[in-house]
């Protein structure tokens, strides 16, 4: 009624073709899709090993001996490997993240311009480390180091730090590089050195980012296999020292169990999945967690 | 106005001299300092960024305890030649000075010169605040504690005189320990300006402070510069020619010179002078063009 005795418009606020909103529709059909197809293997393989983990998974699977063989149906735990995966992976951490870090900064804060030969070289080189398959660094340091000094976790976590470290260097580089060059000329405005204007500018406001970065090159390490095929060996035993002699850890066991023809090793590996998943999980919320944090501090 | 025929290098020789007087004006309401201490000295500077020559031979001095501003249009330099007084353009790859700048008749760029050395004594501020994503009072105590002042009494000294001094300490008396990121846009550049003057500096160099800020803000940091300046030297670059008025008692006006023959332009001093004349008795009809805003 009040539309009849308002005045005509004078311009047209209509959306000017129907082919415009047939291609919005289209396109969003399409990326609906295209998210459906991508949840079903991600769902289907949590749901899967949720599912057959879950009731094997327990405070005494965790502790517990890896059984022999010969013992069919008999599930027993993943100690032994629980306590070589938290070994390994915490040695390659404590190598790789002071190395790669120490690296991003060199990257980022000294070669810059890219006039710096050395930088472009390790930059470089990042980049080509991380397109190395993973059992290629379990061959490199299987022939550097296991052939000379024998199996030992130690050989394991060197494969996996070689793993983590252009991961390391890359991510971190990616957070030194999204600091404002603004707050660095600050710094340098104060009188500060390069060195104190990276450490006291520089880190402090990136070091979120880089936490993040490096909890999911854990992650990542945490879940190989093929590096420690060769430095390991993978044995049923625990060996509490990281430094010599076999011993084993969690997707190795999944590996050699999952394989095996019997019941109870094969329940044993869905458990030591689930397991890995967890951990996988845990530092992955660890990382959101600080990444959060630490960007609330900062804005 | 006609044009002068040599329009490059305007040393400051009017400075014993005030500017003609002329029936109608205002009497002048800024004593030049009488001393006449220069504090930088610069002599013929070009300054480049790799082979581009972004400055040519700049011969201009700073006088002590004045606010010098740099005018002129986008392009023309004005930031490049502040950024070479405490070798800020040090941090720029390719970046070079030509040429003579003496500090308090130290040669800026002589051998054995630390930057560092010299962004301690000579502080700048910029053009977007650039607080540090810490507290307030860390943001203050960043200067001394680079220089070693560890003592927590001496600090909250520091912070408490540097804050009052940059006309921010009763806004952010009860919050020192609060993020510097929740500030304002003028009580950040406010806090960047106290953090400047808690090193004690002897010079601010000050780039277009106020163009991100509303008139209310950049009225407190102009009388924040006032206050300041019996104490500091001060040399700011803005695009606000009101603002060099306001505040400055010399102006230096950049323009922009074309070589029609290569292409390729670079910037030079047009004019120097206080700034009384150079606002209302340009000697260079550029100056004229642009003081009176029909150019630029």
């Amino acid at each position: 009624m009040a539309a009849s005795t308002s005045p005509q418009p004078s311009v047209d606020l209509r959306e000017p073709s129907s082919w415009r909103k047939t291609k919005n529709q289209i396109t969003t059909v399409l990326m609906v899709l295209a998210l459906l197809i991508i949840m079903v293997p991600l769902v289907f393989v949590l749901v899967t090993v949720i599912s057959k983990g879950i009731g094997i998974i327990s405070a005494q699977f965790l502790t517990a001996s890896i059984p022999p063989d010969v013992l069919p149906g008999n599930i027993g735990g993943m100690g032994p490997a629980v306590v070589g995966t938290l070994e390994i992976t915490a040695l390659a951490t404590v190598m790789a993240v002071p190395l790669g870090l120490l690296g991003a900064i060199y990257l980022n804060e000294y070669g810059r311009g890219g006039k710096n030969l050395l930088a472009r070289v390790i930059g470089f080189m990042a980049d080509v480390m991380t397109g190395v398959p993973s059992i290629v660094m379990g061959l490199f340091i299987f022939a550097i180091w296991t052939l000379h000094f024998g199996f030992s976790g130690l050989g394991g976590a060197f494969a996996l730090a070689c793993l983590m470290l252009p991961l390391v260097i890359r991510s971190s580089q990616e957070m030194l590089s999204l600091v404002p060059d603004a707050l660095r000329e600050g710094s340098y405005a104060l009188g500060a050195s390069r060195a104190r204007v990276t450490v006291t500018v520089v880190l402090p406001t990136a070091i979120g980012g880089i936490v993040s970065g490096a909890l999911l090159a854990v992650a990542r390490a945490a879940g190989e296999t093929a590096p420690l095929l060769f430095t390991i060996l993978t044995v049923t035993t625990t060996n509490k020292n990281v430094f010599s002699g076999p011993t084993t850890a969690l997707p190795a066991q999944i590996f050699a169990n999952a394989t095996s023809p019997y019941n109870g090793a094969q329940a044993r590996a869905w458990g030591a999945a689930l397991t890995l998943i967890v951990i996988a999980f845990v530092l992955l919320v660890g990382a959101r967690i600080i990444t959060a944090r630490f960007t609330r501090v900062g804005r | 106005m006609e044009p002068q025929p040599e329009p490059n290098v305007v040393t400051d020789r009017h400075t014993e001299a005030p500017a003609r007087p002329q029936a109608g004006l205002a009497p002048p309401r800024q004593e030049l300092s009488p001393t006449g201490t220069h504090v930088f000295d610069a002599n013929g500077i070009s300054i480049y960024y790799s082979a581009f020559r972004a400055v040519t031979d700049v011969s201009f001095s700073i006088h002590e305890n004045e606010i010098t501003a740099f005018i002129g249009p986008s392009g023309c330099g004005k930031t490049t030649v502040l950024r070479s007084l405490n070798r800020m353009n040090d941090l720029i790859a390719g970046a070079r000075v030509e040429g003579d700048v003496r500090y308090r008749d130290a040669p800026l760029y002589g051998p054995g010169v630390s930057p560092i050395a010299v962004r301690r004594r000579i502080g700048m501020v910029f053009q977007k605040p650039n607080p540090f994503p810490k507290s307030i009072y860390d943001n203050i105590a960043y200067g001394p504690r680079i220089n070693g002042i560890r003592n927590k009494g001496k600090l909250d000294e520091i912070v408490e005189r540097s804050l009052q001094q940059g006309a921010l300490w009763d806004e952010v008396k009860n919050r020192l320990k609060a993020s510097a990121m929740g500030l304002s846009g003028g009580q950040a550049q406010r806090l960047c300006i106290a953090r400047t003057l808690a090193v004690e500096p002897d010079v601010v160099l000050m780039d277009e402070p106020c163009s991100a800020l509303d008139p209310i803000a950049t009225s407190a940091i102009e009388d924040l510069m006032h206050e300041i300046k019996s104490r500091y030297t001060i040399v700011i670059v803005t695009h606000n020619m009101q603002q060099a008025t306001r505040v400055s008692d010399r102006t230096a006006f950049f323009s922009v010179l074309r070589n029609e023959e290569s292409d390729t332009r670079t910037g030079v001093l047009v004019e120097y002078g206080p700034t009384q004349q150079i606002f209302e008795d340009p000697h260079d009809s550029r100056t004229q063009a642009y003081v009176t805003g029909r150019v630029g």
